[in-house]
């Protein structure tokens, strides 16, 4: 009887995997709220469903009577977020929330999987996260002043990268985090942040040439020392990120082509320069022929890929643990093994729902400043989901970052969770300034 | 504040963004959806994925057949309920089809993602599912010939060595014999034998792929073709007078017992296999030149061969010293190679210099007999040209016409072929090779043979091959 719920399960998630992400897309043909509003509720239907589905085969195949309880908090977690969010936000965008739960909800699942501990300690962290993050709309939607302060942002992202750079522990042969009264800590999870916004308010105040070229001084010099520290992922992100909004910015396809260009011409360099580099490019390259080396990791994700197939192996039935790191970079794997192919890119369409939420709202912003926070930001969570998923499949070479709101990890959970609390007020505050103006008092 | 410099031209800029993001995507998925579909299968399907065994929980693993249907592997369930793996020829198919509980090697390797998965109806297969009851796996159906492995087995004897034989026109391998073998079906009490370092015997190596060594005379097919490609209109022209021993400033070469040949054009010398001949043809080479021929023939390169194999090597190039030119010319010096490797050149030239991709698996049937999937020959592409195909086999069939392969003379058929009589080790006797194809002009079959520390090719390794080929050409309709 067991194995008959487990197996009609698994193909039950999928359904309602692959219904909620179709609801995700469908959502754009709804002009009026009415509709809007009714796609996310049967988004929240599909969601708890899966849910329940996920833990309930988790506890069938575990017996461990700490996964009941450790669900029944997760769905606490989920009415309280969702329910009070919209309480005291009534204009915020339904579908980011419903996007942003569905994500932590295929992390803990995997978490769960894995080690019930660390899913347990994920748990609280976007706990604390969500507590946190709660008053950011609010905050962007009343403090203009944010606009005003790009060397705070500027000088304060670089001292810390520069901070990680020195003192920083070392993990797999790269500077990533800082210990701090035993936890530790990612900064450069939070200098992407403070990086958007420098060169938001940077260009805000100006896009001729001074202003263009200060900018970039400042932002090669971020980019630089993530190279130093080795954290290629993140300096990748932060390259592409500033590319992308300098173009938005002045429109300027020459400044366009000529960083591509420059960027294409650094990667020569960096695999000229660094050992680290070629090894990972030819890892991605041919990975079998050292696969009990450096090919190891990437052959490991490709076989779990590759043996769960479409349908995926059921949780518990397959071995994601035998990929190193598979909580944190290698999370995807994990993901398609158990749970199965069209799964997996449900998640990937799913995140790719996320970031035409931010540009929507990038779009229809005025002022430039605003744009650009949304933009730069919707361009980092998705490079950022490109590299990690792409390094794990073998299209590109890995470059060790995580997936947002999936992967085990503190600082990326919190500091994801303040980039989407920042483009939800910023949605609040277009919000509301169209009732302004539809009352006539502006 | 918030709607002063506007700029409606950016939300171009977001566009554009938006589109190539949403373009990378696409092709990321696209490339995610192409791995698993087409890709996957191969990949998983390799011994260091612990996850297969996994399969095996649910699956009950299939039969291996030869290519008439009998049963070379099968697994059967004890009266306890547990598996057992049975080899019905104990150790004739020992490196063919291979081990599967201690590592995988052979075609349980090659073949074990099919062996694993299961394909009997769809009903059946859900009701199994359900209740826990494991699904019979596919069977595989090789393109193994049982008596032409039993007779180049037989013919070995117990001497050390490897027999390949495969249809140059399909790359099908029909035989694939490694001396000395182990039984498949006690492998898990003879293991700490096999394994141990008092061990020398290596049963666990099939000499076939693995196996690598000295080509001998059989090497003198690439030093012909090197000289042919560098004199194409005045090769014929060549003649050597031979005393049995060639002298080269300080250093000598000597013929096989140091016979005499007398005087020789290159037919003759081909033919007769006469060192000295090839040691002076040698020297008249380009050393970086022979050296990318070793290549474009598959010398230190991955072979097109999805069994476990070791490269062949060779390593004279451009700047080699005369005792090095003139050792290698021959066969000898630092060139190793590996049967498997001789026998796909041979099979080049007798294809018309097109190599077909070696392989054992003809087919996947469900357990119920229905096909699921068939592998056609695969072409990997040329070795050589038509012409130098042809000039290679015309030059073969005198070998045997007039030379050395005397002991494959026979009405029944026409072979053609290159023995050779490789030195490796000083006051050791030498390894026997022959390599060659038959009928001579519309070749059918390929026999390489590898006997260790036997004597000459003619005289050991071309009646292991005479077997063969007799036994092959015997058969109603296939001749």
């Amino acid at each position: 009887m067991v194995n008959v719920i487990i197996e009609v399960s698994k193909y039950l998630m999928i359904l309602l995997m692959a219904d909620y992400t179709y609801l995700n897309f469908s959502y754009f043909r709804f002009r009026e709220e009415q509709g809007q509003s009714r796609v996310c509720l049967r988004q929240n239907i599909a969601m708890f469903m899966m849910h329940f589905l996920a833990y309930l085969i988790l506890y069938l195949k575990s017996e461990d009577e700490r996964v009941v309880l450790f669900y029944l908090a997760q769905v606490v977690f989920f009415g309280a977020y969702i329910g009070l969010y919209r309480m005291f936000y009534p204009y915020l965008t339904r579908i980011l929330v419903n996007n942003m739960c569905m994500l932590l909800c295929v992390g803990w699942i995997v978490m769960t999987r894995l080690s019930l501990d660390k899913a347990v300690r994920q748990f609280i962290i976007v706990a604390a996260a969500a507590l946190v993050t709660w008053i950011i709309p609010f905050i962007i939607d009343r403090m203009w002043q944010l606009s005003q302060i790009p060397w705070i942002y500027g000088i304060g992202g670089l001292a810390l990268l520069i901070i990680v750079w020195m003192v920083g522990n070392n993990s797999f042969g790269a500077q990533l985090s800082i210990s701090l009264g035993g936890f530790s800590l990612q900064p450069s999870e939070f200098v992407k942040i403070s990086f958007v916004f420098f060169v938001a308010t940077m260009f805000y105040r100006s896009v001729d040439f001074t202003a263009v070229a200060v900018t970039t001084a400042v932002a090669a010099a971020h980019v630089l020392i993530l190279v130093m520290s080795k954290d290629l992922g993140s300096a990748l992100i932060f390259f592409v990120t500033y590319l992308s909004m300098l173009f938005v910015a002045t429109g300027n396809w020459f400044y366009l082509l000529s960083g591509a260009l420059g960027g294409c011409g650094a990667s020569v360099l960096a695999y000229g320069l660094f050992s680290h580099v070629r090894i990972r490019v030819a890892a991605w390259q041919n990975p079998w022929v050292d696969i009990d080396n450096r090919g190891y990791q990437i052959t490991q994700s490709l076989f779990a890929i590759g043996t769960g197939g479409w349908f995926g192996m059921g949780l518990f039935q397959g071995m994601p643990y035998k990929i190193p790191v598979v909580e944190k970079d290698f999370v995807f794997a994990a993901i398609s093994e158990e749970l199965g192919g069209i799964f997996a890119i449900c998640v990937l369409l799913i995140c790719l729902g996320c970031f035409l939420q931010f540009m929507m709202v990038a779009a229809r912003m005025q002022a430039l400043f605003y744009k650009l926070i949304a933009f730069g930001l919707g361009m980092e969570y998705l490079i950022q989901v490109f590299l990690t998923v792409g390094g794990v499949i073998k299209f590109i070479p890995s470059t060790g970052v995580t997936l947002p709101l999936v992967s085990y990890g503190g600082s990326s959970m919190l500091s994801t969770f303040i980039m989407f609390s920042v483009v939800q007020g910023l949605y609040i505050l277009k919000k509301n300034d169209e009732e302004d103006y539809e009352e006539g008092q502006i | 504040m918030r709607k002063d410099k506007s700029d409606p031209d950016s939300n171009k800029g977001i566009l554009f963004f938006t589109y190539l993001m949403v373009g990378a995507f696409v092709c990321m998925i696209g490339y995610f959806g192409y791995f698993l579909q087409i890709r996957g299968e191969t990949v998983i399907n390799n011994s260091y994925n612990a996850r297969l065994d996994r399969f095996s929980d649910r699956i009950v693993r299939g039969e291996i057949l030869s290519n008439d249907g009998r049963v070379l592997a099968r697994t059967e369930a004890g009266e306890d309920g547990r598996e057992q793996r049975i080899y019905p020829y104990g150790s004739l198919f020992a490196h063919a089809v291979g081990y599967w509980d201690h590592g995988k090697t052979g075609l349980e390797a090659l073949a074990n993602f099919y062996l694993l998965t299961s394909h009997i109806n769809l009903a059946e297969r859900t009701i199994n599912e359900l209740s826990g009851v494991k699904n019979i796996g596919d069977n595989v159906i090789t393109t193994l010939d049982v008596d032409l492995q039993k007779i180049a087995w037989d013919a070995l004897g117990e001497q050390r060595g490897a027999v390949v034989v495969m249809e140059p026109d399909t790359g099908k391998l029909l035989a694939m014999v490694s001396k000395p073998d182990f039984d498949p079906n006690t492998l898990g009490a003879d293991w700490d034998r096999l394994i141990s370092g008092d061990n020398k015997d290596a049963q666990l190596l099939n000499r076939a792929s693995q196996g690598v060594y000295p080509p001998g005379s059989t090497f003198k097919i690439l030093t012909m073709l090197e000289y042919i490609r560098e004199h194409p209109d005045t090769w014929q022209d060549f003649t050597f007078d031979c005393d049995g021993i060639y002298e080269w400033g300080d250093y000598t070469i000597s013929c096989y017992h140091g016979n005499a040949h007398g005087h020789q054009s290159l037919n003759q010398a081909f033919a007769n296999s006469c060192n000295g001949a090839f040691a002076a043809l040698g020297m008249e080479m380009d050393p970086g030149g022979f050296h990318s021929l070793a290549e474009q023939l598959l010398f230190n390169r991955e072979l097109p061969l999805s069994l476990a194999y070791s490269k062949s090597s060779f390593t004279m190039n451009t700047g080699a010293g005369s005792w090095e030119i003139l050792q290698t010319s021959i066969g000898q010096g630092n060139t190793q190679m590996t049967p498997m490797h001789n026998a796909m050149i041979t099979a080049a030239i007798a294809n018309g210099g097109i190599l077909m991709k070696p392989y054992m698996v003809e087919r996947v049937e469900s357990a119920a007999g229905e096909e699921i999937r068939r592998f056609l020959p695969e072409n990997w592409g040329n070795l050589l040209t038509v012409q130098e195909a042809d000039i290679m086999a015309g030059l073969m069939r005198q070998v045997v016409t007039e030379g050395t392969g005397s002991a494959l003379r026979t009405d029944g058929y026409s072979v053609a072929g290159k023995t050779g009589s490789a030195e490796f080790e000083a006051g050791r006797e030498t390894h026997a090779w022959f390599t060659g194809f038959a009928p001579a002009e519309a070749p059918q079959l390929v026999v390489t043979v590898v006997v260790e520390e036997a004597g000459s090719g003619g005289q050991v390794a071309a009646p292991v091959a005479k077997r063969i080929f007799d036994e092959y050409f015997s058969r109603g309709g296939e001749g």
